[in-house]
């Protein structure tokens, strides 16, 4: 295959990659738009094998990698429950992130370049640069893979002068940057280039390690979009303009999926990834107004029935907690049967609900809830007046009032499901604890509230036998 | 030891209302009473002597066995004389006392060394709600006010188009919108009637029209909130704004039902003799506070009267006249009031004067008068503190977009002029190759951007997944490293660092490659309609 031919394959990719993202605009034209993705990479590394700059000695080991690493893939497609989504989703991200810091350092050590000059100079920032970017990517996404698994806790770590320590080390990357450039030989520059490596990587752990459980959204989309510069800095590496587009498709859609994320917490995007939650000043803000006072007034999975079944419109409201609790198919049995009876059910869902964006809907989707009652919180927000129940199952911070009422809390001016207007609400959660931002909920205190104690899904099974019955 | 809960038999005239009902039974013998019921007791509210067996009761012959082996009586209304001079010594008696109206009562109890628990004092506090026995029955009275309205007035409540003819809706005027005057306003507009009601508190007009009805407003500035959430004795100006609005609605109305309570004070006459002459022939009107005088100038007190073809109606025993529901409610505020006596659930009371709620409700604590209770802490606070916060917040979102509006302004400036520094030192010093790269990337950025944001919020972790996989597209990377042909007199490549790094790459980029494609395509196969 001649050069050209190459070229053109990876027009054709490009286009089929961007024509697979626009399909993701409905669910309907989703599945052709990841046809489309899987027949852009086929052609993409087809035409590379069979293109000009791999030789027939180099296929043997390419089938060989491939075979290990698509098994290995295609297997943990294929068993990875939708509750770990945001975990596979995070790992996935940290292999890219791995893969560009491994092409980065072939690059280096490759001695047949013949660059010179300006030339060599930018080709080296390129490494320098698509190294560092991997190596964040790289470290940070197995730290967030710890958390969302629960395998390193959700709690932020906040070291003393984190700033600093973060600071110090862009100065140092950035002082080892200069040497790297200065190297004669690939021996003198391999030393500054492993250096900036290693603090490459205990920042990506710094940085994730100081955010909360609950702004994983923001973590997960933001380090979706550093995998895609990661290969966009690559295809500079390797003036490859097909890694060059893709990449910058993928980080610019991470890039949008964080600020979104971020404006459904009414968070600014510099204070999420600077980490933690509520620093000092807002919690003696928080205590000053005083907590909510009051009285909750608890209901049983049969009482919940009763009300689910005299209601004619019912809303649901899922969170991460009925993910934990893999309660979504007892939900979906709950909506059918409620269904049968005649009774509108919907779902609510909000932008940061879960642990990465639009897990609720991937959720609800497993379990086999149609899409079309599954609504956006800007979509149902104001039918909530003529909604009869509304049921919010382990979710808290996102149906909090105080966002709305209360200028002085840590959440103010978040966007929130307004589930207390409707005419009764249930919240079903473990126990009165409060939620991620640490803020009381005045939900709970609120007169037509009632609270629905238990692991949800052993609750929500209780509801759907007295509902049966 | 634990202690006998003694049911009596109501001996008020017509009473048919009981202290307990066998569900409610059943629960007190749970947290360690046991429990004794006067033979009969529930026979007017439809619960038998063996309904109480079952559920675990004795029963007692006579009204003597019952009053002498009871150490805590549950009785509905307050007792006679004759019932006090039964009680024992010590014992703790719990029912409706209404402690202002019977100071006779309250010595002759006190002189009995008992500890009384009035229903009617328990304090108004969310906390007190699931207790609070008048807003049980109020809620009763509400409805059968309105039944009993339906009963003596001669047309349809809901309007109807017939072969017959076009029956018009027909139309109530409540005043009160208190517990009892929502359950009715409920219970007509359920019939299908046009309702309105009044209020003097304005901040019931929203519950009203929550229920479907109309607010009446009186044209006048006064608020009538009063502790507690009952409303106060209101300025004379308004008093008459107020009879002004009530008789314009009496000139329109089928169906008055009123029920407007002060506490500690007679009814406050708000439908005078001319207001009900100025009805239609054929009206009703429902006094609920005719025990305490009525709010109609023209009620007889327990008695259904018809004054200028104006059905008076003036039952004060609405309650009891939905005796197994009133009884089931009121055994139910029972049950909750003695949880909290008896949080130990060891079947003794611990009457913890500290406690709000059992403070309010204690009149009477071992023979000494303990009536009334130190005044209540504000319950309607929240309340009060919401609409006033709601406000401030879009107010500071518009400050802010002011104030902010010209720094966005400058902000833009600074992001384009770095911009412009950024391409002018890229466009001075970087190679022609490398600009044709940047070309490139700078606009597939843009087309990114352009794309992703038509992506529908529901899938965006289809989006993630697959964007995942197409990062993947850095393999190609590591596929040039493999094995690059040699250029014709170049150096052989004798460095097998470059191939492993090359296979690690290609492996690690599989992975993510055939696994980011199968997982979408797994989620996107189950979003369905």
């Amino acid at each position: 295959m001649s050069a050209s031919l190459a070229s053109v394959s990876y027009i054709a990719a490009a286009i089929l990659f961007i024509l697979s993202l626009g399909g993701l605009s409905n669910p309907e034209s989703s599945r052709r738009g990841n046809a489309y993705g899987m027949a852009g990479m086929a052609i993409a590394v087809l035409a590379t094998v069979f293109g000009p700059q791999v030789s027939a000695a180099g296929i043997p080991w390419i089938i060989g990698a491939m075979l290990v690493g698509g098994s290995i893939g295609l297997y943990a497609a294929r068993t990875v429950k939708m509750t770990q989504m945001p975990e596979l989703v995070a790992l996935m991200h940290s292999l890219v992130g791995l893969a560009a810091m491994l092409v980065g350092f072939a690059s280096f050590i490759d001695p047949t370049s013949e660059l010179a000059g300006a030339e060599k100079s930018i080709h080296e920032v390129e490494i320098y640069i698509g190294v560092f970017i991997g190596a964040i990517t790289f470290s940070g996404s197995l730290i967030a893979f710890g958390k969302l698994s629960a395998r390193i806790g959700g709690k932020p770590l906040l070291l003393p002068g984190r700033h600093w320590l973060n600071l110090a080390g862009l100065l140092a990357v950035g002082f080892f940057g200069w040497q790297f450039l200065q190297a004669e030989s690939i021996a003198a520059g391999m030393l500054p280039l492993l250096v900036m490596t290693a603090i490459a990587l205990l920042f990506g752990i710094h940085m994730v390690m100081a955010i909360g459980g609950a702004d994983m959204p923001v973590v997960v989309s933001m380090l979706n979009s550093y995998s895609g510069w990661a290969a966009a800095a690559t295809g500079f590496m390797l003036s490859n303009d097909l890694l060059i587009v893709t990449g910058a498709l993928v980080g610019s859609s991470g890039a949008i999926l964080s600020y979104i994320m971020c404006r459904a917490m009414n968070r600014n995007f510099i204070s999420v990834i600077a980490g933690g939650f509520g620093s000092g000043a807002k919690k003696t803000a928080k205590k000053a107004d005083g907590e909510p006072v009051g009285e909750v007034t608890a209901i049983s999975a049969q009482e919940t029935a009763e009300l689910l079944k005299d209601a004619k419109n019912v809303v649901i409201v899922p969170g991460y907690g009925m993910a934990v609790a893999q309660a979504q198919h007892t939900v979906f049995e709950i909506t059918r049967t409620l269904r049968e009876r005649g009774v509108n059910v919907r779902f609510g869902i909000h932008p940061v609900a879960g642990r990465m964006p639009g897990h609720m809907n991937v959720l609800l989707a497993e379990a086999k809830v149609p899409y079309d009652i599954v609504m956006e919180m800007d979509e149902i927000n104001e039918d909530f007046p003529d909604t009869d129940v509304s049921m919010v199952i382990g979710a808290n911070d996102i149906v909090n009032p105080a966002a709305q009422e209360d200028p002085g809390s840590p959440i103010a001016g978040m966007p929130v499901l307004e589930v207390w207007k409707a005419k009764t609400s249930i919240v079903m959660k473990r126990s009165m604890a409060s939620g991620y931002a640490g803020v009381d909920n005045p939900l709970f205190y609120k007169d037509n509230n009632r609270m629905l104690f238990g692991d949800a899904k052993k609750m929500l099974e209780e509801v759907l036998t007295a509902l049966k019955a | 030891m634990s202690l006998t809960i003694g049911i009596p038999r109501e001996t008020y005239p017509a009473e048919k209302r009981v202290a307990t009902v066998p569900d409610v039974t059943e629960k007190l013998i749970k947290l360690g009473f046991s429990v004794l019921v006067e033979s009969g007791a529930g026979e007017l509210a439809n619960f038998a002597d063996e309904t109480y067996v079952a559920a675990g009761a004795r029963i007692a012959a006579s009204a003597d066995e019952l009053w002498r082996s009871a150490d805590i009586v549950f009785k509905v209304r307050a007792p006679s004389m004759d019932e006090v001079a039964l009680l024992k010594e010590g014992a703790t008696l719990v029912s409706f006392i209404w402690p202002a109206q019977n100071p006779e009562l309250m010595q002759a109890l006190a002189a009995r060394k008992v500890t009384v628990l009035a229903m009617d004092s328990v304090p108004r506090m969310s906390r007190a709600q699931k207790m609070d026995a008048l807003s049980s029955m109020a809620n009763i009275a509400g409805y059968r006010a309105v039944i009993e309205a339906a009963h003596h007035f001669g047309r349809f409540f809901t309007g109807q188009i017939t072969a017959a003819g076009k029956v018009p809706p027909a139309k109530v005027f409540i005043i009160g919108a208190g517990v009892a005057g929502l359950a009715a306003l409920g219970a007509a507009v359920g019939l299908g009637a046009i309702v309105r009601a009044n209020d003097t508190r304005p901040e019931v007009a929203d519950q009203i029209k929550s229920l479907g009805g109309e607010f009446v407003p009186v044209e006048y500035t006064e608020e009538g909130t009063g502790v507690g959430g009952y409303a106060k004795v209101m300025s004379e100006g308004f008093q008459k704004a107020q009879l002004e609005t009530f008789a314009r609605q009496a000139k329109e109305v089928d169906i008055i039902i009123t029920t407007a309570l002060i506490p500690g004070r007679p009814a406050p006459k708000l439908i005078t003799a001319e207001m009900v002459q100025s009805m239609r022939p054929g009206s009703v009107i429902v006094d609920l506070a005719s025990e305490q005088g009525g709010n109609c100038a023209l009620t007889v007190p327990g008695e259904v009267v018809v004054r200028h073809g104006v059905t008076i109606i003036g039952y004060a025993d609405l309650p009891s006249r939905l005796s197994k529901q009133a009884s089931t409610l009121y055994a139910t505020n029972l049950l909750r009031l003695t949880e909290e006596l008896c949080k130990a659930k060891d079947g003794l009371l611990n009457v913890n004067m500290d406690d709000e709620v059992i403070r309010g409700a204690t009149v009477i604590k071992d023979g000494e008068v303990t009536w009334p209770p130190p005044p209540p802490k504000l319950s309607a606070a929240p309340a009060q503190a919401k609409p006033a916060a709601a406000v401030p917040a879009p107010e500071k979102k518009s400050a802010h977009g002011a104030s902010g509006a010209p720094m966005a302004g400058s902000t833009l400036a600074i992001i384009f002029g770095l911009g412009a520094a950024l391409f002018w030192l890229i466009g001075a010093y970087a190679p022609a190759a490398f600009l044709g790269h940047f070309t490139v990337f700078v606009l597939a950025c843009f087309v990114g951007y352009m794309v992703v944001w038509n992506v529908t919020p529901a899938l965006h972790t289809p989006l993630m997944s697959v964007t995942n996989a197409i990062s993947s597209i850095i393999a190609i990377g590591a596929l040039v490293q493999i094995a690059p042909p040699l250029a014709a007199g170049g150096v052989p490549r004798g460095d097998d660092w470059i191939r492993w790094l090359a296979v690690a790459g290609i492996v690690l980029t599989a992975i993510n490659m055939f696994g980011g494609f199968a997982v979408t395509r797994r989620m996107l196969a189950m979003f369905r309609k």
